[in-house]
């Protein structure tokens, strides 16, 4: 398989995310701010791209029934790794994901791949597709990350970008998106915005609707 | 009894797992299209938080925590192993969710079979390990982690029952093409999550 492929169609076309329902559970929370986001970007790319090539390294080697312990040794063994490091050099960022690092253990996206792929092809290219979703994922969170920043607190990065009404400026700052619920309401319009460009992602209907015609007598 | 009382509401409401920490949110929208399958899930997950939380809590006060381990010899009492905390709970959820199905397969067959699929996809549902997380990170004691691990899970089916109910009434109405399926659930998911919003004012 051809490594643009691997590295950039889960961006677009295959987003975790947006299509395959993979990794939405300890994202939305850290979106908040875009500084924190980064950070949760890098430390789940990291751990995806890891445990792809020990998972593809070993893949010939575990018993099939055992396949999900293994998978979650290497996957918890790799968080641990990352979470020491983060205490070790950004306290205070560790500090704000507060659980969420841990939950990345339990991010579907790092087992769904491994489960996936990893289970399936050699390590070069398990470890591409693992940086791949990673950045799916973080194309996701860094366009959630930023729209909530800029709009609810007028920063980028904690840098001043829309100067507040209350100290001055012009800007009133809309509340409703550093609150959790806005994080889904811009991914569901984020999918839209998505699905708009790409129409083969669109859902069957469930029911379709009769033409409302009246029948005459 | 009225701090446990307390507990026990805040977790379930104004903690919700699912709408206010969007954890088990996967499960939460992939396995939310029917009421029946929602609710199996839901009880599922109270059983094993209600196991998994207290258990994980005896772990850590008894052994990884700093020092924690002075009750086994005097020469352990500066042993702190809290950095194996991660790989500890992912285990102990893991062994409890295979316990719970064997036993489950034994003794309640007709649960076991309603139940399917979900049971083992527990051990992946963040809701379990997020609990696990929090009850550390608020050094929950062991009753406290009790009440703390049913509440949770009596939050979570709450909303993905609820969230079910939703969308299986919703599948009637016309949704814009490029919405449908996956953007509307988010976007029903948001509205709750805002209503769940407003219990965050009541003062326990």
């Amino acid at each position: 398989m051809k490594v643009k492929e691997l590295l950039f169609k889960p961006i677009l076309e295959n987003n975790p995310i947006a299509l395959q329902i993979l990794g939405i559970c300890s994202a939305l929370a850290v979106t908040s701010s875009l500084k924190v986001t980064l950070v949760m970007c890098v430390a789940l790319t990291v751990v995806t791209a890891f445990s792809n090539l020990f998972v593809s390294l070993v893949r010939n080697q575990i018993p099939g029934s055992i396949r999900i312990i293994v998978q979650m040794t290497i996957i918890a063994s790799l968080v641990i790794v990352v979470d020491q490091i983060l205490k070790a050099v950004a306290y205070d960022l560790s500090k704000q994901l507060s659980v969420f690092v841990g939950l990345i253990i339990t991010n579907c996206i790092v087992m769904g791949r491994a489960e996936a792929f990893a289970m399936k092809n050699g390590p070069g290219a398990s470890f591409l597709d693992g940086i791949g979703n990673g950045l799916g994922y973080s194309a996701m969170l860094i366009a959630l990350g930023t729209i909530r920043e800029l709009l609810g607190s007028g920063t980028l990065l904690g840098f001043e970008i829309l100067p507040l009404a209350t100290d001055g400026g012009w800007y009133v700052s809309n509340g409703l998106l550093l609150l959790p619920p806005s994080a889904f309401f811009l991914i569901g319009l984020i999918i839209w915005g998505l699905r708009t460009y790409q129409p083969s992602q669109v859902e069957e209907e469930e029911f379709k609707i009769c033409p409302n015609t009246i029948k005459e007598a | 009894m009225e701090h446990y009382l307390s507990l026990f509401v805040r977790a379930i409401f104004i903690d919700n797992m699912a709408l206010s920490f969007f954890l088990g949110m996967c499960t939460f929208i992939a396995i939310s299209k029917k009421v029946e399958a929602a609710i199996g899930l839901g009880v599922a997950v109270i059983v094993v938080l209600a196991i998994t939380v207290p258990v994980n809590n005896l772990l850590y006060t008894n052994f990884l925590a700093d020092g924690a381990m002075a009750w086994i010899s005097p020469e352990l009492a500066d042993v702190d192993l809290s950095f194996l905390g991660l790989i500890t709970y992912i285990g102990v959820i893991a062994a409890m969710v295979q316990i719970l199905e064997m036993l489950l397969d034994k003794y309640m067959p007709a649960l076991y079979n309603a139940l399917g699929v979900f049971l083992p996809l527990i051990t992946v549902n963040c809701a379990i390990m997020g609990a696990v997380l929090f009850m550390v990170e608020r050094d929950y004691n062991l009753a406290e982690s009790t009440v703390f691990g049913v509440g949770s899970g009596v939050g979570w089916a709450l909303a993905i029952t609820a969230l079910a109910g939703i969308r299986e009434k919703m599948k009637y109405s016309d949704v814009p093409v490029g919405l449908r399926g996956l953007g509307i659930t988010f976007i029903t998911v948001g509205l709750m999550s805002l209503g769940f919003m407003s219990f965050g004012g009541i003062d326990l």
